[in-house]
């Protein structure tokens, strides 16, 4: 189903062939992110894809982890042609998938040169701490519980634009900004870790797209993610 | 534009999908997915479902295989389908879909064939009655925006 040329789950190679891989390459709009996508379910991929262009995101969409990690010039085969052009600010994957789980392409990311800092966000049906908790500590910069909703993903844009995010376990660690220096972001969510400046400057946003409903979510702490119930009570992150 | 009739069809679109959900047919997440919809991507809800109906009849059948043989049931690969059965429809908000997937979720793992028979029965007439219930929305919507109206956002809470 890619009569729209929605759903992109075409070899990197074949994508590089026919033009696509040209058009996910510099010169790129700073402010548009690129994510990469990675769910086993052609009906979350799909919804998944929807959400992240309706904020304005590029999005490349695979069905398997192995696929990602060709994406990425990551797997065994010959090194990527182009990989130093690519540029993919956001990654998010389903931990549940057939052959490797969302976790095991986590470590392998974090495993990477190229790619370790690159945000990776994981999804899953199941709120199980262990797993939650086995993912952040490998690395995740988030754990989505499904069904995924636009407040979510809303959400998801903080993590892109600031240079220094402090983590929950109180370690300060770069992320990855394009350059030029980004402009300030889209959404109007407020952040529960961000310095003062960033949240003033989140505040005085103007939502953008008159005909999203903005959910209470957005507004107030998210209370749905695990990961903002733990960032909530550890002190210190106000 | 007979603005009359708009309204008369708004209204019973309104009425209709209101009724969905209070009967359990549909979930918060059915109008997560109808705001992702808008101008540019008017079929984006009937696109998603329809693929969430393929999946249905698909898992359902292997599901239907898995289970033929009494001395043989593969309850991994049922596991396997209805984990995925559950997960399509909650990302589409099929709230009775998912709920008769928990429950053949709790057949499979204590490999009870017989519950598990019965609940790849009734999957297949909810997913089945879901479908006609939607196709009777998307009929309503049709003849909305060809009466040359709009399709009112509707308010669940």
């Amino acid at each position: 189903m890619s009569k729209d040329g929605g759903v992109s789950c075409l070899r990197r190679s074949e994508m590089i062939g026919i033009g696509i891989g040209e058009l996910e390459s510099p010169p790129l709009d700073s402010d548009q992110v690129h994510v990469l996508a990675v769910d086993d379910s052609l009906v979350d991929r799909i919804v998944i894809e929807r959400l992240l262009r309706i904020t304005s995101c590029k999005v490349t969409a695979v069905d398997s982890g192995w696929r990602a990690l060709e994406f990425l010039g990551l797997d065994d085969k010959k090194a990527a042609v182009e990989f130093d052009r690519l540029k993919v600010d956001l990654i998010i994957t389903d931990y549940c998938m057939p052959g490797m789980t969302g976790y095991e392409l986590l470590k392998k990311i974090k495993e990477s040169t190229s790619f370790k800092e690159v945000p990776v966000v994981i999804m899953s049906s199941e709120n199980v701490i262990t797993r939650i908790d086995r993912c952040l500590e490998e690395g995740a910069e988030d754990f989505l519980l499904k069904p995924v909703k636009l407040a979510d993903v809303k959400r998801l844009k903080n993590y892109l634009t600031k240079d220094v995010k402090v983590a929950a376990d109180g370690n300060k660690r770069k992320l990855t900004t394009p350059p030029p220096p980004p402009p300030p972001p889209l959404s109007s969510t407020s952040s529960m870790e961000s310095s003062d400046s960033t949240v003033e400057s989140l505040l005085s946003m103007v939502v953008d797209d008159d005909s999203l409903t903005l959910s209470p979510e957005s507004i107030a702490s998210p209370v749905d993610s695990p990961l903002r119930r733990r960032e909530m009570k550890s002190p210190g992150l106000d | 534009m007979n603005t009359t009739v708009v309204a008369q069809l708004q209204r019973q679109f309104q009425d209709y999908i209101v009724s969905l959900y209070q009967q359990g047919f549909l979930d918060n997440q059915f109008s997560e997915l109808r705001k992702l919809q808008d101008e540019g991507t008017p079929d984006f809800v009937s696109e998603v479902v329809f693929l969430f109906f393929d999946d249905c009849s698909k898992l359902i059948n292997t599901m239907s295989t898995s289970l033929e043989q009494p001395d043989n049931v593969d309850f991994k690969q049922l596991d396997s389908g209805v984990h995925q059965l559950k997960g399509s429809s909650s990302s589409v908000g099929a709230k009775r879909v998912k709920n008769v997937c928990i429950s053949f979720k709790e057949c499979c793992d204590v490999q009870n064939r017989e519950g598990c028979l019965r609940c790849l029965q009734q999957v297949d007439y909810e997913y089945k009655m879901l479908k006609t219930k939607l196709q009777e929305l998307f009929n309503l919507e049709q003849q909305i925006l060809q009466a040359g109206g709009t399709i009112p956002q509707v308010d669940i809470s």
